[in-house]
């Protein structure tokens, strides 16, 4: 088995990759988009001034030199590349073959942007597997995303060369060190990853060649993989993945939430008892950054000597949940604040079980504040979404199910809609915002890193007015996301959202699920440490460096059907307590298993006349003599003749009932009859006093 | 002295190897279903339902064949409903909260947020029409509710460490499931009801093609082929139409869930493509908090209905509109949902007293009415007036309508899924006995399977499947997938014949893929068996090879042979000569090769082989193998020394035959 890291990812937005070969398959995690990347475009300029500026400056030879002097110094909005973004995929996945991958298993969204890349590429035929909330989810953001980047289209006009400007050495070398960075990477190798946006036919085709799951639904890979999709809480219908072969079960853990608020919980329990764990949730590796480093050790060490019922009991510890609703009252408490100061609140937000809770908690806030503000929700899929989340009651938390048994809506949006407190709208420009529109107000619409859609509009609008507050998610390029809407005068509250395992919870779920080997990733070595008393044994990965995980079993498991049992012939070894016999049989693989099944033709294991083919042990020549004659066969032995060189041999003659010879040696023995029944004898009379199977 | 002898045969147990099959209701008949299997140790109830002809201990199972004790926690393992209709369910509170069984209860998503209304509605009709003593209360039905685990469509859910149960889509209702039960190597499904043809508002039932021992199917329509029930919802729909055009009003009593938000899919996209404005209601019971249900679980129902969930959901009913007591008697066409479904009493029979006695109106009545209810009466032949009670008789003149399109399968779906499934065995449930009798004949005859319909409270036994789990060697697995390929020639003698057989053209060369798995299984005391190839068994025993083999050493008259070589191969006359006998051994060959059809014949210039026997001229003067007396003219024959093993003792003494013959035939 060899596992490689193709790329850690980053946060939520941009899961980790990786690549797994196992029982001769090849198998990706995750086809994400790096789309922090996009903020090294500049988004579609709002006035004709802008544009003017922007394009004569770029053409202008001094601005060269101008822009060489800048190289080093912070950077600023002209420095944004003005061009239709393109998008960068998994750093080291375009160095791979995709014809040779034959399986991908898509965890979450975000892990299926990158996926038309992919399966519009010639000669890519792999199996997608994904479940059928993902696959949905995946779709309304990819359409989103094709729609949004339409507006560049526009704007630029259509893609002349193949291969864009700023792309170019020459150009490349102008830039600013960050800007270069993150085009090239620190090595330089990440170029390749750009790729101009798929279509929205690229999407519908990526969608057609999915294969879509419930959870715990089995599906069975070329009868060797068993792969079941366990939810892992992050978000409504993402999932782990358990994959069982003939050699070893495999446990493949996504970034995973224990008590999620709106999606089903992360599902543990099925994924106990795997040989291996493929620990992907690099989430604590993002967070943990601001975090002291003693905080880390203490919470590691002591558990590491948890046993199995302490370590299930610290799972079932809710203080991240209750932190999260702790977190979510003040983003609401500051909310009502801008909006009572008249400043309009906008949330830029693309996690959907976070953006629902926000819209029921503000609402909520609004109501018992008595404010009568409209909230609106801009994306061209918004509508869809918000139908969507109410009509997959298998899909979520144990709390919103009780909603579908008592028969009330699953979330509270159905009602706020109806109520007309709740506008959905399809884009800034579109006539019902227009009639409807109300200042103060709140507004969600999609991140896309502030450079594409609704956000951009109202952040040109807004980003003047100190009462007006912008909701961001905390990440290392809110700086540069910000940058082309400097000065901002705008409030900024920067949070960051639970979006997997804690750490401390690392070692006590390792502890619960029992596995013989983990593969965690090497930036955890230091904050996940193992005492000697743990029973499994932990491998480290880092990116582009191919793990081999040794082999657990030098066998397989194989099922024998009883009909084919019932036939043995057992022979018991002279020497050892060791029963063996023949069997024959048509092996089949199926569901991760062998099985022998008798097949069609008769046996020939049952003929009675069936004799031993293979014989091993040292003949003694008086006991073959006193057989022989029990069996009426007279014989007198020439001794001291070698057979080939070997000193042992000897030969027995035998002269009644007819004339034969046998010779006998340390490997082996020679029979020569004159005819078929004599040699028979012979032989019967030779197994006799051998091992022989 | 047979080898097998010292080899002691050896017994091998297995764990108790039958299914049983208790079944406690829906036994050659319709109704009450509840079937009890017991399966490698695990005990699962399927269904729990209710007998609604009966008002005595017979509308239940009895429950006391599955334990007298009454420890029924200890005695099932787990129950499964496959859907919420009362003949399926309607026990259920009973067995919990009466009986007190508290294990897990496992039903779909769907089931689990119906069945309670379902159970309440039944519930009431009992206790408000006979005024009867209540099996169960409201708190009960909540109570039994609190136990069940909803599980989804295809969803692996392990009941414990042995036991696995799945649902998959069956169609017949919302939320309808087959269930496949798995424990250790026995595998069952029991259907439930099901539909195999997709209607209006459900799919067709799916399943996967499995391994199965035994299949539990329902058989209402054991020997009728039903036409599309799209016919039959045109009839209704017809009839509907043709009152309200007329200027009467139409009552469907329904309960508040299932049939009310079917016909109300049906009815509401027929107003809209027929453009009709008469106003469809919906009585108070019938609350449109109902169909919020049906909005949320749209996802269960038909691939056209669930793809409207975005723009508009099909069960946002547009021109569904609450209906309030006063308009009873307000004049004009209408549409009325009224409960409860067999004008058993509340709103439906206030309005049906109002409504009956006029030609103009409309009563549809549903698939089944309980005994003794209105609706039961109204369906029981053409009957004008019916007693209300002691005192009062209601002039039936409006006209009656019954719906009959009930979701079942046909015989023909029933054959199909027998045949897609192929169980080893098959008990139909659920249908009348003279109808199952044909229908298990033809399951018999047709598919060659073996079928049983048991009576109520009969137990049926079927053997199981067992597999025995060993360990296989890496090079065993390897050499047993690896291809085996036999070439076969076809003899030349009848080519001429066979070659163009039936106009077709048959090849010289057959070649086929003969792959076997061959190896050897040891079996050690507190080691796990484990199956090797031969090649790796003295390794692991640590022993060294004897190779037996057998050697014959023969003279064939060379005067023989010259004539076979003249006529064959023209060449010199000089038999003696070293590049004559070099050229022997491809006569041989050539003889063999007409001799032995199939075998597989190779020719490496010094010795013919045939698998383990091969063949070379011996030079020797004194072979040690020559055990035949020399032919009388030594200076004349040809000596031909052969080896082989024992696997192929058959074979060489054939060919020695055969070659010997060649001699002796001309000596």
């Amino acid at each position: 088995m060899k596992f490689t890291c193709l790329s850690k990812g980053g946060g939520f937005h941009f899961p980790p990759c990786h690549i797994l070969n196992v029982c001769g398959f090849r198998i990706l995690f995750d086809c994400p988009l790096d789309l922090s990347a996009l903020t090294i475009f500049s988004p579609v300029p709002i006035g004709y001034r802008d544009v003017v500026d922007e394009k004569d400056s770029d053409l202008d030879s001094d601005c060269v030199t101008w822009k060489r002097q800048k190289i080093g110094k912070p950077l600023d909005a002209n420095d944004l590349i003005c061009a239709v973004p393109w998008y960068k995929i998994v750093k080291y996945l375009h160095l791979w073959n995709v014809s040779f991958i034959d399986v991908v298993l898509i965890s979450s969204p975000m892990g299926m942007l990158g996926l038309p890349f992919l399966t519009r590429m010639k000669g890519f035929s792999a199996k997608i597997y994904v479940t059928e909330v993902t696959a949905r989810l995946g779709q309304l953001m990819m359409d989103d995303l094709v729609s949004m980047h339409m507006e560049f289209r526009q704007f630029y006009g259509p893609e002349g060369s193949t291969f864009p400007r700023w792309m170019e050495q020459e150009e490349l070398d102008l830039q600013p060190s960050a800007l270069r960075e993150v085009v090239l990477g620190k090595d330089g190798a990440e170029l390749g990853g750009w790729m101009p946006l798929y279509s929205a036919a690229d999407v519908k085709d990526c969608l057609q060649k999915v294969q879509t799951l419930r959870y715990a639904e089995e599906v069975c890979y070329n009868g060797k993989l068993v792969i079941k999709a366990f939810s892992s809480g992050l978000e409504i219908g993402t999932c782990n993945w358990s994959i069982n072969g003939p050699k070893r079960d495999i446990a493949f853990i996504s970034s995973s939430i224990f008590v999620p608020a709106h999606a089903m919980s992360f599902d543990y329990h099925a994924l106990q008892g795997k040989d291996i764990i493929l620990y992907s949730d690099l989430s604590s590796l993002d967070t943990m950054e601001g975090v002291e480093d003693g905080y880390s050790f203490l919470t590691t060490d002591s558990f590491s000597t948890l046993s199995w019922e302490e370590s299930a009991k610290a799972l079932l510890n809710t203080s991240e949940h209750l932190e999260e609703r702790e977190k979510l009252y003040y983003l609401c408490s500051c909310a009502t604040d801008s909006l009572k100061a008249s400043g309009s609140v906008l949330i830029p937000i693309n996690r959907l079980g976070t953006f629902i809770q926000l819209l029921e908690q503000i609402s909520a806030s609004l109501e018992s504040s008595s404010l009568k503000v409209p909230i609106y929700v801009i994306s061209s899929v918004a509508e869809e979404l918000l139908a969507y989340t109410n009509v997959i009651p298998e899909w979520l938390c144990k709390e919103r199910q009780e909603k579908l048994f008592s028969g009330e809506p699953l979330f509270a949006h159905v009602k706020l809609i109806k109520d007309n407190k709740l506008h959905v709208l399809p884009a800034v420009h579109s006539p019902k915002l227009l009639t409807n529109w109300q200042e103060p107000c709140i507004v969600f619409c999609p991140h896309w890193c502030l450079r594409l859609g609704p956000v951009v509009h109202l952040l040109h609008r807004w980003s003047g007015d100190p009462n007006s507050l912008l909701v961001l998610e905390s990440g290392q390029d809110v700086q540069r996301a910000l940058l082309p809407f400097q000065p901002m005068e705008m409030k900024v509250l920067q949070c960051s959202f639970l979006s997997g395992i804690k750490l401390p919870k690392i070692l006590p779920l390792l502890n619960v699920l029992q596995p013989k080997i983990t593969l965690l990733p090497e930036d955890l070595r230091q904050k996940v440490r193992f005492t000697n008393v743990n029973p499994f044994s932990v491998f480290h990965y880092s990116e582009n460096k191919t793990l081999i995980i040794p082999s657990l079993k030098d066998s397989s498991e194989l099922e024998i059907a009883t009909d084919l049992a019932f036939q043995f012939q057992w022979r018991n070894l002279k020497h050892e307590n060791m029963n063996i016999t023949r069997l024959k049989g048509e092996l089949h693989v199926d569901h991760g298993k062998h099985w022998l099944h008798s097949g069609n033709k008769p046996s020939k294991l049952n003929s009675s006349k069936r004799r031993p083919l293979l014989h091993w042990g040292t003949p003694n020549l008086e006991t073959l003599l006193s057989i022989l004659s029990k069996m009426g066969i007279n014989a007198s032995v020439e001794q001291g003749v070698g057979v080939e060189g070997s000193e042992k041999a000897c030969k027995v003659h035998v002269h009644d009932p007819k004339k034969a010879l046998i010779e006998m040696g340390e490997t082996g023995t020679v029979i020569s009859a004159v005819d078929e029944n004599l040699a028979s004898l012979i032989f019967e009379a030779i197994d006799s006093i051998l091992d022989g199977i | 002295m047979k080898a097998r002898q010292r080899g002691s045969q050896k017994e091998r147990k297995f764990p108790s190897m039958a299914i049983e099959c208790l079944v406690l209701g829906a036994g050659q008949q319709v109704g009450k279903s509840c079937v009890v299997v017991s399966m490698n140790g695990k005990r699962i109830m399927f269904d729990c339902g209710m007998d609604m002809a009966y008002h005595d201990h017979r509308r239940h199972p009895d429950f006391s064949r599955i334990s007298e004790s009454g420890d029924f926690d200890k005695a099932l393992t787990c129950i499964v409903i496959t859907h919420f209709h009362l003949d399926h369910i309607g026990a259920l509170p009973y067995f919990t909260e009466v009986c007190g069984y508290r294990g897990p209860i496992y039903m779909t998503y769907p089931t689990k947020a119906l069945a309670p209304s379902m159970l309440e509605d039944y519930r009431k009709v009992m206790v408000e029409r006979r005024g009867e003593e209540e099996q169960f209360t409201s708190e009960h039905i909540v109570e039994c509710m609190k136990k069940v685990i909803a599980v989804d469509v295809k969803q692996t859910v392990q009941v414990d460490k042995d036991l696995m149960i799945r649902a998959y889509y069956a169609g017949h209702v919302l939320g309808a499931a087959m269930f496949y039960t798995k424990v250790g190597d026995s595998a069952i499904v029991y259907t439930g009801d099901y539909n195999m043809t997709p209607d209006r508002h459900l799919g067709a039932a799916q399943i996967d093609r499995l391994q199965l021992d035994l299949l539990i199917t329902e058989s209402t329509y054991a020997t009728t082929i039903r036409d599309s029930k799209y016919s039959r919802e045109a009839e209704f729909l017809k009839a509907v139409h043709k009152c309200v055009l007329g200027g009467g009003k139409v009552l469907i009593p329904t309960f508040a869930l299932g049939r009310a938000q079917e016909l109300c899919i049906l009815l509401e996209d027929y107003w809209e493509r027929m453009n009709l404005k008469i106003p469809i209601y919906f009585s108070s019971g019938l609350t449109m908090q109902a169909n919020m249900y049906y909005k949320m679980l749209i996802s269960w129902t038909s691939q056209k209905v669930k793809e409207t969930y975005s723009t508009r959901n099909a069960f946002d009913f547009k021109h569904v509109l609450n209906f309030d007591r006063s308009m009873i008697s307000a004049p004009g066409p209408c549409v009325l949902f009224a409960t409860p479904g067999w004008i058993s009493g509340g709103f439906s029979l206030e309005v049906f007293k109002q409504w009956a006695p006029s030609e103009m109106n409309l009563i549809t009545l549903p698939g089944y009415c309980a005994a003794g209810t209105i609706g039961h009466k109204l369906m029981s032949g053409k009957r004008t007036k019916i007693d209300l009670d002691k005192d009062t008789q209601l002039d039936v003149r409006c006209q009656i309508h019954q719906l009959s399109f009930s979701p079942h399968t046909d015989a023909k779906g029933i054959m199909d899924l027998v045949k897609f499934l192929s169980p080893k065995h098959v008990i139909l449930v659920h249908g009348e006995k003279p109808k199952m009798a044909t229908l298990k004949g033809r399951i018999y005859s047709e598919l060659g399977i073996r079928c049983d319909d048991p009576a109520n409270n009969e137990t049926v036994c079927i053997p199981s499947t067992h597999h025995v789990e060993v360990g296989a060697s890496n090079t065993f697995i390897r050499s047993s997938l690896n291809p085996n390929f036999n070439f076969s020639k076809i003899s030349s003698e009848d080519e001429s014949d066979s070659r163009l057989k039936d106009g077709k053209f048959m090849p010289w060369l057959q070649v086929k893929d003969e792959r076997a798995a061959e190896g050897i299984l040891v079996e050690e005391k507190s080691k796990r068996a484990k199956i090797v190839h031969q090649d790796e068994l003295l390794l692991m025993l640590g022993e060294k090879k004897h190779d037996i083999r057998f050697a014959y050493c023969f003279p064939i008259n060379t005067d023989n042979l010259e004539d076979t070589k003249s006529t064959d191969v023209s060449s010199s006359s000089n038999a003696l000569s070293m590049s004559g006998r070099c050229s022997w051994l491809p006569m041989l060959y050539i003889k063999l090769s007409d001799e032995l059809s199939g075998g597989n014949i190779q020719y490496f210039g010094e010795q013919i082989q045939v698998e383990s026997f091969s063949v070379s001229l011996c030079l020797k003067d004194r072979c040690p193998y020559r055990i035949v007396d020399s032919p009388p003219n030594k200076c004349e024959a040809v000596f031909f020394c052969c080896t082989w093993s024992i696997a192929d003792e058959k074979l060489a003494w054939k060919i020695i035959s055969i070659l010997e013959n060649l001699d002796y035939g001309t000596c």
